[in-house]
């Protein structure tokens, strides 16, 4: 507060703090993704893979947060825009895999840019807030609904469940960030009760069959038509088994047995859990818990509202990735298929992870840094 | 700001609203652990205990391939049940003994099991296919003393009719780890059996099926208790081919011991009739697999009985070459066919002397009476007046020196030499000698018989060139309804002078006649063909006896009947047995017979679509001429 010119030089003891509770997730990904996928053939192991998306992050890290976010803020409407055309480009000329169209083939590899088009979205909401006062329920909660609506149901018809629900988590959080009178709240809740009936029909069956069975195996576990519940209960032999100690590294039975699919990816908690039991979960949460405590920090001191709406966005995002992946491994949600952030494999997930969490560090610099 | 009333959105109400967010993180992540510790500390041991005795497995239910039949529904290939062994190796404690135990009782190889679980790393591995009864048996009798095996009834290829047509069927094979990288290979799971030549690999996404799944629980020693959920797998496609059984068992009989190769060709469609190429391979061993030994045995046999000669050998045409010749002399204005040039024996260029087969020449020749009597130094002359360019040209045009796109693997393209061609893959400036060797079929020019029989079949077809092809159709599963995949493709060669096409036809019908092929000559239908004889090592002086028999010559015979509007188009390649109107041309008129001489046969010629195409291309032709 004192000497603010000093401190902008460098990096200050918050800082070092935040660069490394992600250094240490991201290595924690890596490792057990190593372990998770031991025995697997290939020219290329996947955890390598993971390690140079986890470089290529670090460059998104680094531009984004040199990067003055009011310049991202202005071009924020045509980034969205870019970001929505490509979700229609995945629409028409994109890869499958499983039934879903989620990728576009980049030459060696594939993008999934309904990972991506969440920052944008972040940008466009916050910079909406931002700009004007939106007074009054229409400007405040229908017209910025409309603006992530396309993108919504674009990603839920690739289908990719998870990724549409974090997009819609990302407009709530602000939603509730910027403050809705209770009324306001009440009637919007009764208006998509209301709605439900109708919406319901299209929503269910705009889902593939295997995540209607997702989320009835949830709802109802002696339902199980497809084994879907099978996966969600060898997860939770998984991190059950793990007891307070651990299996240690490589000891994970369930995973390396291949009882649990996806164990690199969605269900990687499942084999960190298995590997270093609840003494070694607690940490990690710990991490996690940091992670987002220190972005809402930066979210309470940005200098402006746009800081504060981009920070407090960025962490919404993740809480709810973070909490609804390690809640469907353990049986607390339904398995909607959300990688977990900086753990999971995925070149797209880990990319944007990192570019959002730069994005938080240009927040915090920008409050020492008068704009004009 | 202004009005303190306003609902406007402070930064300075907005941050201090966030410690409300700060705690919904707080008690959510709380939430997380209270409910790890529930799993990991308060029900561990409980969760311990499932995880040891994980009694569930999933299993993949390998579908039945589809069938394939020839183009009268003549099974070739089909699936039957056959016992596999496998093992999983998360219910065995002792690996050693367990192995010990297979050796003794199935006579498997402790040592190579050992490998196969090392390479393979995944849990339930397959030990041995095709299990008998008996060693079936044994295995279940032994059940307590081989934790883990498990025997599992699955499907098994099997190719009835053995090696006959089995480079056009081909084999399938265990996926490779670097298949299964592949994009066309995406969704199949580990240990599938795939197509790995011939139509098998060629139709492999319409034959393959839909793998189901098979969730069980098992009891400790990892024999199954209950079915907790079934994934019927969905069997494949069945597969047409053009092929016409009879035909093809024909062509390979009369081949008998000799390596060489028969094609026949539907000359209205481009349908492959026969497509046979000797020696040839036992596609059920192949696919049930080979031990490594057996397969360096088969890759190593000097006679290569895994290349399929009608499309992957390329030999020299010799003189069936002279059909392009005439196609090349036709093709231009510069040359009159009616001329008559002297044929002495010989045709001196430079400081060499080209020989006649015929030592003592064939007297003043035209273009007629030189391809009925395969006359060389007719085409030398012609050749070395039209340049290797023309000829070129020509070759290609009738398809040489590129594929035919036949619907099988690993088809070869020949060679169509031109100074262009010799100067990038030998980095050496073009000999007009060159051009001598080359205009009676030798020299740089090979070709395969494939492409041959579709020179031959184009020739009696009014110049029209199909996309030969080995598959009909395929029947779906779903409704039984047969999707034809192939409908005639093709383009047409036209040659510039009138009647150039007709000329030809007319000289090879006197070849079979009155000429070189006359031993292809049948009393039941009319003939036309030409003879070759491709020399394999230079000219030399030796009497045909005295030649080891792998310097001998390839023996080639090209035929096409009926004269007027063919049905059958033939190229018969011997390799090494000399003179083709001596060797080949009866071998073309025993199939041309057999294959005419079937009522079955003559009952498609009803006029259809395509007799009304041929009409319309003789017209074209006319037209153009």
């Amino acid at each position: 507060m004192d000497e603010p010119w000093k401190r902008s030089r460098g990096l200050d003891g918050f800082d070092w703090g935040f660069l490394g509770v992600i250094c240490a997730l991201v290595s924690i990904g890596v490792l057990t993704i190593a372990s998770g996928t031991a025995g697997k053939a290939g020219q290329f192991p996947i955890y390598a893979k993971q390690a140079v998306w986890v470089g290529v992050g670090s460059l998104a890290f680094l531009a984004m947060s040199t990067i003055d976010y009011h310049k991202l803020a202005f071009a924020s409407y045509l980034l969205y825009g870019l970001g929505l055309l490509l979700l229609v480009v995945v629409m028409f000329g994109g890869k499958s895999t499983r039934g879903a169209q989620r990728w576009i083939a980049l030459g060696p590899v594939a993008m999934q840019p309904s990972e991506f088009v969440k920052i944008p979205l972040l940008l466009v909401l916050a910079t909406y807030y931002a700009t004007q006062p939106r007074h009054g329920w229409w400007y405040r909660v229908i017209v910025p609904g409309f603006i992530m609506l396309p993108g919504f149901f674009l990603i839920l018809k690739q289908p990719d469940l998870g990724n549409s629900l974090s997009f819609l988590a990302i407009y709530v959080t602000l939603l509730l960030a910027v403050g809705v009178k209770s009324k306001t709240l009440g009637l919007v809740f009764l208006s998509a009760l209301m709605m439900f009936p109708f919406v319901w029909g299209e929503l269910w069956g705009s889902l593939h069959d295997y995540q209607k069975e997702r989320i009835i195996s949830f709802v109802d576990p002696g339902y199980d038509p497809g084994g879907k519940g099978y996966q969600a209960l060898q997860s939770r032999i998984a991190v059950g088994s793990g007891e307070l100690l651990g299996k240690g590294f490589h000891g994970n039975t369930q995973t390396q047995f291949k009882f649990l699919p996806d164990s690199h990816t969605d269900f990687i908690f499942a084999v960190y859990a298995e590997e270093w039991g609840f003494l070694g979960t607690v940490p990690l949460i710990g991490l996690f818990l940091a992670l987002l405590l220190l972005g809402l920090d930066i979210a309470a001191n940005a200098k402006d509202l746009l800081g504060t709406l981009l920070a407090v966005g960025v962490v919404g995002m993740m809480t709810f990735n973070m909490v609804v992946n390690i809640g469907m491994t353990i049986g607390l949600a339904p398995v909607v298929g959300i990688p977990l952030p900086l753990l999971s494999y995925g070149g797209s997930t880990t990319v944007m992870t990192m570019a959002a969490l730069g994005l938080l560090l240009s927040v915090r610099k920008g409050r020492l840094t008068s704009w004009s | 700001m202004t009005d303190p009333g306003s609902s406007a959105i402070e930064l300075g109400e907005v941050q201090r609203r966030l410690w409300l967010l700060k705690i919904g993180v707080v008690i959510v992540v709380g939430l997380l652990v209270l409910r790890l510790w529930q799993l990991q500390v308060r029900d561990g041991p409980h969760y311990q205990h499932l995880s040891q005795h994980n009694r569930t497995r999933s299993i993949v239910l390998h579908p039945a391939r589809g069938l394939i039949y020839d183009r009268n529904g003549f099974l070739l290939a089909n699936s039957v049940p056959s016992f596999n062994v496998y093992v999983e190796l998360s219910d065995v404690r002792n690996r050693e003994r367990l192995f010990q135990k297979l050796e003794d009782l199935l006579a498997l190889d402790a040592r190579e099991l050992n490998k196969k679980i090392l390479t393979h790393g995944r849990t339930r591995v397959k030990l041995k296919a095709g299990l008998s009864l008996r060693e079936a048996a044994i295995v279940e009798s032994h059940r307590l003393d081989l934790p883990g095996v498990v025997v599992h009834p699955e499907y098994q290829r099997n190719y009835p009719q053995g090696s006959s047509a089995a480079h056009v069927i081909g084999y399938i094979g265990e996926m490779s780890e670097e298949q299964l990288g592949q994009e066309k290979f995406h969704g199949l799971v580990q240990g599938s059996m795939i197509g790995q030549y011939g139509v098998e690999r060629m139709y492999d996404r319409a034959l393959r099926g839909q793998a189901g799944r098979k969730l069980i629980e098992v009891d400790a020693l990892g024999h199954e208790k209950r079915t907790i959920f079934v994934e019927k797998p969905q069997a494949g496609n069945d597969v047409y081919l053009t092929l016409d059984f009879r035909l093809q068992k024909l062509a390979e009989d009369v081949l008998g011991d000799e390596a060489g190769a028969i094609v026949a060709l539907d000359p209205q469609t481009g349908e492959t009739l026969a497509l046979a190429s000797q020696p040839g391979f036992d596609p059920n061993a192949l696919s049930h697999g080979l031990p490594v030994e057996e397969w360096n045995v088969l890759l190593q046999d000097p006679r290569h009985p895994l290349t399929n000669r009608a499309i992957q050998g390329q030999y020299p045409p010799g003189s069936i070459f002279k059909i392009i010749m005439a196609g090349a002399v036709l093709g231009t204005r510069a040359i009159d066919p009616t001329e008559r040039i002297r044929c002495g024996g010989g045709f001196r260029f430079g400081k060499r002397t080209f020989r006649d087969w015929k030592a003592n020449g064939h007297g003043n020749v035209d273009l007629h009476a030189a391809m009925m009597h395969s006359c060389d130094v007719y085409f030398y002359r012609l050749g070395h007046r039209l340049g290797i360019e023309t000829i070129a040209t020509h070759a290609k045009r009738f398809g040489l020196g590129q594929r035919t796109g036949v619907d099988l693997p690993s088809e070869v393209t020949g060679i169509v030499p031109s100074p262009e061609w010799k100067q990038q893959t030998q980095g050496e400036a073009w000999y007009p000698g060159e051009t001598i060797s080359v205009s009676i079929g030798q020299g740089f020019v090979t070709v395969t018989p494939l492409q041959m029989a579709n020179v031959i079949a184009a020739v009696g077809n009014h110049g029209r060139v199909y996309t030969p092809h080995v598959v009909r159709g395929v029947r779906q599963r779903e409704h039984g309804m047969i999707q034809e995949w192939n409908p005639a493709r093709g383009h047409a060669v036209q040659l510039v002078q009138p009647q150039g096409l007709r000329r030809i036809r007319t000289a090879l019908a006197a070849v079979v006649a009155e000429g070189t092929g006359r031993r292809a000559r049948s009393s039941l239908v009319g003939i036309a063909g030409k003879t070759g004889t491709a020399q394999v090592v230079g000219l030399r002086e030796k009497s045909e006896d005295d030649t080891p028999k792998k310097f001998r010559d390839h023996a080639w015979f090209v035929a096409y009947a009926p004269l007027a509007r063919p049905r059958i188009a033939v190229a018969v390649l011997v390799e090494h047995m000399g003179q083709g109107g001596a060797v080949a041309a009866p071998l073309a008129k025993q199939l041309i017979e057999a294959y005419l001489s079937d009522p079955s046969n003559v009952e498609r010629m009803a006029p259809s679509s395509s007799a009304l195409h041929s009409r319309a291309w003789q017209e074209g032709e006319a037209v153009h001429g």
